[in-house]
């Protein structure tokens, strides 16, 4: 217990941290473990060479994207300390039922907009609030590799946009894509269990 | 597993034998059910012999005979099928009596009425439902279409739980059941019975089982949420399987008898528990991985390549079941394993054969277990009434039920991402309906072994009845009233589906990022393992290239689009309104080229065509493999009404029609309808000449015999140079218009691409398959002047007829333009290659115009 204790309180602004996020003091510890096992020299920040350490993460398709997004989150940040660390991977938390209404009324972060804004920024790269062709087309690319031609990439491409795109701009807006993912369940898709 | 595998060679070596068994077994049922039909036909069974002979003697040769015995077995199959399927028919004629009462209740309800009508006849229950027959030639189909239509990845996704239910679930409610009643004997409360504590583990065990039949019966109707669904029903198949296995071991014990049974025994009875079941699933996956190989190298024998799934399962059947395996655990994961890869490796008509064939089997067989599960009740003699025993098995078989559900959704809800609701766990408990197997499992309890077998049958019916009828009828209201999560019925979307990828791997990432090995760290490592190993040996290598979901759900969009467009079309009448100038607007959301990749789609729908030429439209046209089509409705309404009188006279009078459009070759092995090109041509050419031929007569001086108005050539050609090229086109010499027909297969496409140009403000579309060839606008009425005179209208006719051959198959290719394999996408490319764009002859006459 002393150990836990000492860890939470190397923690900075932990309560605030654990209300904001949802999180109970068990996962912020064991992110904490996570965290400092990112991070190679204990600078107690990571930056991106450190996430791109992880094997796994370097042969997803769209890792770089979601490493990004770990950098997204403040402005022009090149480094991630421990509070948007917990925050980026507050999204994935699974919504909660039970949570009393009143608490969630500044928007969770782990809400279904959030999850969808999340998704929604690993598509805009250049963060113009759209997805244009070109960006779709490259998630696209990285997603379906060598299985089909670039051809038929584009006209998967142009279909796509075309599903989602209501006032025919060739993009698709945050809105546009909201309302197109309307009877997909983002709560269940966009959470993963964290260990307690 | 070397064990097992040597099991299963020998197996092999053993099927003929175990087939011509299996076959006899069937026979002898039936054929104890139809001896007593013999009183209704007058025919008696053991004398027909003899007195045919005689027959035959007295009155020399007969000219017929009336020879029921020969036949008797399978009509009468065949006369209860038609039975049943009538049934059926009969209350879904009107659906709001299925829609309250399920059907699988209104089944037995008429089953009770034959039955009756049967006893009524004979005086004794003359048709009830065999064991041998229900396990052998109706069970194995629902049990396969079941596993081949599963929803794969919800399955294995929920796998734990499923297996948790069906396992854990299945025990506890066979052994709860059982000792309760036990309990209650001894507590004295169903007077002096002659079961022991084995048996009433006997009859917990048959119990216990949720059959999928029934299950699917009633839930495909309430359309409960997706996950609640794959729990009840992939706990009702499994469990079928670990239920077989646990009556099997109970019925060991009793023979056994309890005084021998031992520590050791009891051990044993549990390994064979896990070894039977988990052995049935196992020749499963073996014979799945045979049917998967076997597909690899069905290419050229498509026809008969679907009847390999039928029985190639079937023997994973009949296999584990020699082995005293499960067999049904095995038919069903043949069909789970194998469902992935023998769609890609099939053809696709063949896959929709399999698709179809199976419902019918499965629909028809699940359809007799109920008729017969009513049949089989009206047996006064089965009919053992003790309050307490009934009674008591109906409380404890519910109650248990809740109990298990409840209890197992607690300790699987801790684990679980997405816990299983209080609401849905009350359906699961609810949805605990009890059928044909629990039924089958009672009428094999020997009666020597245990003496109360009717009672057992008795409450076992009534257990059925309970649960079928009354739950599944109270089924419906009760997930409404609880508001239950419905399964949210949404339309395919690419979009959806791209999202979703996405979502997996970035789920995989933040799994990697969080240090934890999950879910979807398992799902990724066996999606890496299946592409590297499984598909690489169980694919085709040509399925295998192109077997990405993404592009198969954008395929199947396309072919959607596709098959709307034609109906469309059917429904106005003909393709033609495609072709009709204002009302097409085909979306060419293909980029043409970097330059073009902006303005392209609008200028398409929107703005006037006058600028671009025609070789561009030729170029885009070549250089295009995919097109997607969009159908605008509306834009074509209001526009039709003027042209369809139009268009409809044009059509009458000069569509060719050709005299068949199915040509079937009679050949087993293949069956192809028109598909070569060279018909068509042939048409074509046909049809040229006889046109010459009136034309030359017409020439002549003689009166064509049927005289044709419009001529949209003309017609053209004399707008687009406004009146100055009527004395033109008269002087156009007709020899050269003969020399139009020999070559008129490349005039048609270049001769539409070049007079489209002016009226590009109404075309929008540059496609050859939509071109708008001769629909005569209804501003271009021919002028009176041109409607008598011109007699070599008659070249339209035969060009219409060439070109507008809706269900040429270069057309239809078109629809569909996004091949899969890449081979395919260039043999496309290189149909339009083919054909010339323009025609010299065109050019040359455009030339004399400007």
């Amino acid at each position: 217990m002393g150990s836990r204790g000492s860890t939470l309180s190397k923690i900075p602004n932990v309560d605030k941290l654990m209300q904001e996020t949802g999180f109970s003091q068990a996962h912020i510890i064991r992110l904490h473990d996570r965290f400092r096992a990112l991070d190679n020299d204990e600078k107690g920040y990571l930056c991106p060479q450190d996430f791109e350490a992880i094997k796994e993460l370097a042969m997803n398709p769209i890792g770089d994207r979601i490493i990004g997004a770990f950098f997204a989150q403040g402005p022009q940040q090149e480094t991630v300390d421990f509070n948007s660390f917990v925050k980026v991977l507050a999204h994935f938390r699974p919504t909660d039922k039970n949570r009393p209404k009143e608490s969630t009324s500044p928007d969770p972060i782990n809400s279904r907009t959030n999850k969808l804004k999340f998704a929604f920024q690993l598509y805009d790269q250049d963060k113009d609030g759209k997805i244009s062709r070109d960006e779709l087309l490259q998630v696209l690319r990285a997603m379906l590799e060598m299985q089909v031609t670039e051809e038929q990439l584009e006209s998967i491409t142009d279909r796509t946009i075309q599903e989602s795109d209501t006032d025919r701009d060739n993009a698709i807006s945050f809105e546009e894509f909201r309302k197109s993912l309307d009877k997909v369940n983002i709560e269940h898709k966009m959470s993963i269990r964290f260990l307690r | 597993m070397e064990s097992s595998f040597g099991c299963w060679r020998r197996g092999l070596v053993l099927m003929p034998f175990a087939t011509c068994l299996f076959l006899l077994c069937a026979v002898v049922p039936v054929c104890d059910a139809a001896a007593g039909e013999e009183d209704i036909w007058g025919v008696s069974n053991s004398s027909s012999q003899n007195t045919e002979g005689q027959e035959q003697n007295n009155s020399g040769l007969p000219i017929v005979t009336f020879r029921w015995n020969h036949v008797q077995t399978p009509f009468l199959v065949s006369v209860w099928i038609i039975v049943g399927c009538l049934a059926k028919m009969v209350f879904e004629l009107n659906h709001r009596v299925t829609n309250i009462f399920p059907e699988s209740g209104l089944l037995i309800l008429i089953g009770f009425v034959l039955g009756g009508i049967v006893w009524g006849a004979d005086k004794k229950a003359t048709f009830a439902l065999q064991p041998t027959t229900f396990f052998y030639y109706l069970l194995p189909q629902i049990i396969l279409d079941a596993g081949y239509c599963m929803p794969n990845k919800l399955f294995f996704s929920n796998m734990g739980a499923i297996l948790v239910y069906a396992v854990i679930g299945t025990c506890w409610n066979a052994g709860a059941v059982g000792i309760s009643l036990w309990g209650c004997y001894e507590g004295g409360a169903m007077g002096h019975l002659e079961i022991g504590f084995l048996q009433f583990l006997l009859f917990g065990s048959l119990l216990s089982a949720v059959d999928p039949v029934a299950v699917i019966a009633v839930f495909e109707e309430v359309h409960v949420n997706e996950v609640l669904f794959i729990l009840v029903f992939g706990e009702s198949l499994l469990n079928d399987g670990v239920t077989v296995v646990l009556y099997n071991v109970c019925d060991a014990f009793v023979s056994l008898g309890a005084a021998k049974i031992n520590a050791a025994e009891i051990i044993k009875g549990i390994i064979s528990f896990f070894v039977v079941a988990f052995g049935g699933a196992l020749v499963g996956v073996i014979f799945a991985i045979i049917l998967c190989l076997l597909t690899r190298c069905t290419k050229n024998i498509q026809i008969i390549e679907a009847g390999f799934i039928f029985v190639i399962s079937y023997l994973s059947y009949l296999t584990a079941e020699m082995l005293s395996l499960s067999a049904i655990m095995a038919i069903t994961f043949c069909g789970v394993c194998s469902q992935k890869y023998i769609n890609v490796n099939m053809d696709e008509r063949s896959v929709n054969t399999v698709r179809y064939a199976m419902k019918v089997f499965a629909n028809g067989s699940e359809t007799m277990i109920f008729v017969f599960l009513g049949i089989s009740a009206i047996d006064p003699a089965i009919w053992v009434w003790n309050t307490g025993f009934i009674l008591l098995t109906l409380l404890f078989v519910f109650v248990y039920r809740i109990m298990g559900v409840f209890f197992l959704t607690w300790f699987l809800n801790k684990t679980r991402l997405v816990p299983v609701e209080t609401i849905e766990q009350v359906i699961m408990s609810y949805g605990g309906l009890r059928g044909g197997v629990a039924y089958a499992l009672a009428t094999v309890l020997d009666p020597v072994k245990i003496k109360e077998k009717n009672l057992m049958l008795c409450t076992t019916f009534l257990v059925i009845y309970f649960t079928v009828v009354l739950q599944g009828v109270t089924m419906k209201p009760l997930v409404k009233w609880l508001k239950v999560k419905r399964s949210a019925q949404s339309e395919l979307k690419l979009i959806e589906k791209l999202n979703n990828r996405t979502f997996e791997h970035t789920l995989c990432a933040v799994e990697d990022i969080c240090g934890r090995i999950g879910d979807n760290w398992w799902i990724r490592g066996w999606n890496r393992f299946e592409q590297k190993w499984i598909c690489r040996y169980l694919m085709k290598p040509s399925a295998r290239k192109s077997q990405d979901y993404l592009f198969g759900v954008f395929h199947q969009l396309n072919l959607e689009d596709a098959v709307n467009y034609v109906s469309e079309g059917e429904r106005r009448g003909s393709l033609a309104f495609m072709r009709s100038e204002d009302a097409a607007s085909v979306d060419f959301k293909k980029k043409f080229g970097t330059d073009m990749s902006d303005i392209m789609p609008d200028i398409m729908v929107n703005t006037d065509f006058n600028g671009l030429d025609v070789s561009m439209s030729s170029v885009t046209r070549e250089s295009v493999p995919s097109v997607s089509l969009e159908i605008h409705e509306n834009d074509t309404k209001n526009l039709r009404n003027n042209n369809d009188v139009n268009v409809h006279h044009l059509l009458q009078q000069h569509l060719y029609k050709s005299r068949k459009h199915h040509r079937h070759k009679y050949s087993r092995s293949h069956f192809s309808i028109n598909q070569s090109e060279d018909e068509v041509q042939e048409i074509f050419q046909r049809t040229m000449r006889s046109r010459l031929e009136s034309f030359k007569s017409a020439k002549m001086g003689v009166a064509p015999a049927k005289k044709i108005s419009k001529h949209p050539q003309k017609d053209r050609q004399q707008k687009m140079s406004n009146g100055k090229s009527l004395d033109k086109s008269k002087a156009h010499p007709y020899g050269d218009e003969d020399f139009e027909f020999s070559d008129g297969n490349s005039a048609s496409g270049g001769e539409a691409a070049t007079y489209q140009t002016p009226y590009a403000t109404r075309s929008g579309i540059v496609n050859r398959a939509f071109m708008p060839e001769m629909d005569t606008p209804p501003t271009m009425r021919t002028p009176p002047w041109l409607s008598q005179a011109e007699t070599d209208g008659s070249v339209a006719p035969s060009q219409r007829a060439q070109r507008s051959l809706p269900w040429s198959p270069s057309n239809i290719r078109r629809l569909a333009p996004l091949r899969i394999s890449n081979r395919s996408t260039d043999s496309f490319i290189m149909a339009d290659v083919v054909k010339p764009p323009e025609n010299p002859e065109d050019r040359n006459s455009r030339r004399d115009e400007t």
